[in-house]
């Protein structure tokens, strides 16, 4: 695939910045469980052609569920809530936190997907987290920002 | 080798203005953090670890009252009490105080829940969107939608559009004028924790009240039982025992007099905790039954205790911004690339050079699809936000200039054909601003363009100051014709026009001001105004 509009990458830097000066598709967020995080799973027009649907569907699929399992408030998360309270939250100092974990997770899947399924089709994804957890960034690598 | 890294060094100066890479700017000693280009206006310490609020005076006075009263009660009380009563009034005290200070501390110095501003791609891409649901078929002209409905747990949610984070808020953000940040899960902004709180220091916000209410109620009370056992062994006599430890009756007034406000403020929180609201919910009365209608709150998990322990020990996001993360050139053309990046053409032709760009205006000759309004939050956001977009040297100093609209009124009409949006704009002289603006100043009222309802000045100024930003590259003053110096003539006054009527230094939450006019036709309600 071409790179010449990866101007915007450098070295060490590929896998967090995506390039400038290209088409940009933004997945918004899915409001309809509440505040929880999770994106919709409507795939946009202007990847028509260049994704299968199945493997978008796939890829936002497996992020909402990764970010289910980050906000999922189950036994163990308030345990690890209520042992922080009691140490006046100092335990945070050595431990991470279960969402910081799953950020994690998150991060290594949209790492993988880029290489597996969105770089040889051209596109590559953003990392929410890098977004603010507010859209997932499908950068079109070989198209210009006017297409 | 030396010689290397001097050669290095030199070549840096040479070319820092065009940019230099990232290895290069790690080779010098200083290296920018992403707190010190940060959007908003936190103050940011210990190298971007911790971060307030702007103003922390007051957080500087709770602590200096509560550290006060406490050594005072430590000192005084606690000498007494420990050997006529029990060693444990010294050591309840002591963990008490321990604990609502670390507490406070982690509410004043922690991020809120921050939400990071758009990119400009972003911004752009939710512009298109807008614009699209907009476009197609209506010749009067008609404003942007600023909300959007979604469904959540089936019941309907507006979402607003925060202007000067250019994002459409998630459900229960808002945005706090005076920190200029959107906050997720906003609950109000403290002065006397000096910081937001926000869905990610909520509860330490609520443990510190909970545990300052026991603190104070613990002080008092011993304060009281140390006056009350010296009066007894004084024969009865209170005024005595006042005069061998005054320093008790200080602690005790003002924690008598402090215990009321705070044992009301943990009772609400308590209440807003249990049923899963935030204050901000409650004010507005977002999810109050007396409606007429049926509002159930759709965040709140059912049941008190389960709300209580989601609240308090649920799990909650890392912070958003990556404080202390390194600028790069990447991420410093990320956040400060203005909307249009590929205009590179002359400004004659300006309807036709802003469609290139992402934005994709459609620029009719007669109306103009103001694409959003800036309802400044207040003016330092929109300066920030739009001066953002806006090269270091825009020409503020000659805005003064055009303070005579009048008479370019007239120059600019002949410009008419080649840069319509310019007389469209200046034809209806300062325009209908925001209701900022209407709520805050009594200026004259004129032009009832009745179409024309908000402030066009924002996204015009955004272009045009770019276009004009990115002439400034590429020529000197000098090279600029008459037509581009009017553009940017005018572009800096609407920027100067923009700072001068808007609100400015007003705290004014305009959510609130929202919710009373919501809708599409919100602007029906602003008044016009000229300058």
């Amino acid at each position: 695939m071409s790179n010449h509009h990866n101007n915007g990458s450098r070295a060490g830097e590929t896998e967090q910045m995506a390039p400038s000066q290209c088409l940009k598709v933004f997945i918004q967020r899915d409001y309809s469980e509440g505040t929880v995080v999770k994106f919709q799973t409507r795939f946009p027009q202007e990847l028509d052609g260049r994704l299968e649907r199945q493997a978008f569907e796939a890829t936002i699929n497996r992020l909402n569920s990764y970010f289910a399992e980050a906000e999922n408030a189950t036994c163990s998360t308030y345990c690890e809530g209520c042992l922080a309270c009691l140490t006046a939250y100092l335990i945070y100092i050595c431990k991470e936190t279960h969402y910081e974990k799953c950020l994690k997770k998150v991060s290594k899947f949209v790492a993988e997907q880029n290489q597996t399924v969105y770089e040889p089709r051209g596109l590559k994804l953003t990392d929410p987290s890098m977004r603010g957890l507010r859209v997932i960034e499908i950068s079109c690598l070989d198209r210009p920002p006017n297409a | 080798m030396t010689l290397d890294s001097e050669y290095q060094l030199v070549d840096l100066t040479a070319i820092h203005s065009e940019g230099t890479d990232s290895m290069s700017e790690m080779a010098r000693d200083r290296v920018t953090k992403k707190w010190e280009v940060f959007a908003g206006r936190n103050r940011f310490y210990c190298d971007g670890r911790l971060m307030t609020a702007p103003n922390g005076g007051v957080f500087l006075l709770t602590v200096f009252l509560i550290t006060g009263t406490c050594t005072l009660f430590f000192i005084y009380d606690c000498s007494y009490l420990a050997e006529k009563v029990t060693v444990a009034i010294p050591i309840i005290g002591g963990l008490l105080f321990i604990f609502t200070m670390s507490s406070l501390l982690r509410t004043s110095l922690s991020d809120p829940g921050i939400i990071p501003r758009a990119t400009p791609e972003e911004a752009a891409y939710v512009e298109k969107q807008i614009e699209v649901t907009n476009s197609a078929n209506s010749p009067t002209y008609r404003p942007p939608p600023r909300t959007k409905e979604v469904l959540v747990k089936g019941q309907t949610i507006k979402l607003k559009y925060c202007f000067t984070c250019k994002i459409f808020r998630p459900p229960r953000a808002s945005h706090c004028s005076l920190c200029d940040n959107c906050v997720d899960r906003f609950d109000h902004h403290c002065p006397w924790v000096g910081n937001c709180v926000g869905r990610r220091n909520y509860r330490f916000f609520y443990m510190f009240i909970v545990s300052l209410a026991f603190l104070a109620v613990f002080i008092f009370a011993c304060a009281i039982a140390h006056l009350i056992l010296i009066t007894k062994t004084n024969d009865g006599q209170f005024l005595e025992a006042v005069k061998e430890s005054p320093p008790s009756v200080i602690v005790a007034t003002i924690c008598f007099f402090s215990v009321w406000s705070i044992l009301g403020l943990a009772g609400f929180h308590t209440y807003l905790t249990t049923s899963n609201q935030t204050t901000n919910e409650d004010i507005k009365g977002s999810f109050a039954s007396k409606r007429g209608q049926e509002n159930m709150n759709p965040y709140s998990q059912g049941n008190v205790c389960l709300n209580c322990f989601y609240i308090l020990c649920g799990p909650v996001t890392p912070s958003l911004l990556d404080r202390r993360g390194i600028v790069t050139d990447d991420y410093r053309a990320e956040i400060s690339r203005p909307v249009n990046a590929e205009i590179n053409q002359p400004i004659k032709s300006y309807g036709v050079a802003v469609q290139n760009g992402p934005t994709q205006v459609t620029m009719n000759s007669t109306d103009m699809p103001g694409i959003y309004r800036q309802t400044t939050e207040t003016t330092d956001s929109n300066a920030g936000s739009v001066t953002h977009l806006v090269s270091n040297e825009q020409p503020l100093a000659i805005a003064p200039v055009l303070q005579k609209t009048t008479e370019h009124q007239y120059t600019s009409q002949t410009n008419l054909n080649q840069s319509p949006v310019y007389s469209n704009i200046l034809s209806h002289a300062q325009v209908p601003l925001s209701k900022s603006q209407s709520y805050a100043n009594n200026l004259n009222v004129a032009e009832g363009k009745g179409e024309v309802g908000d402030l066009h000045l924002d996204p015009v100024v955004l272009r045009d100051a770019h276009i004009v930003d990115k002439r400034k590259d590429d020529k000197l003053d000098n090279d600029m014709t008459l037509q581009d110096k009017e553009n940017s003539l005018l572009s800096a006054s609407r920027l100067r026009l923009l700072q001068d009527t808007t609100m400015i230094e007003s705290a004014l939450d305009l959510d609130s001001l929202d919710d009373s006019s919501l809708g599409t036709n919100s602007q029906a309600g602003l008044m016009k105004v000229v300058v």
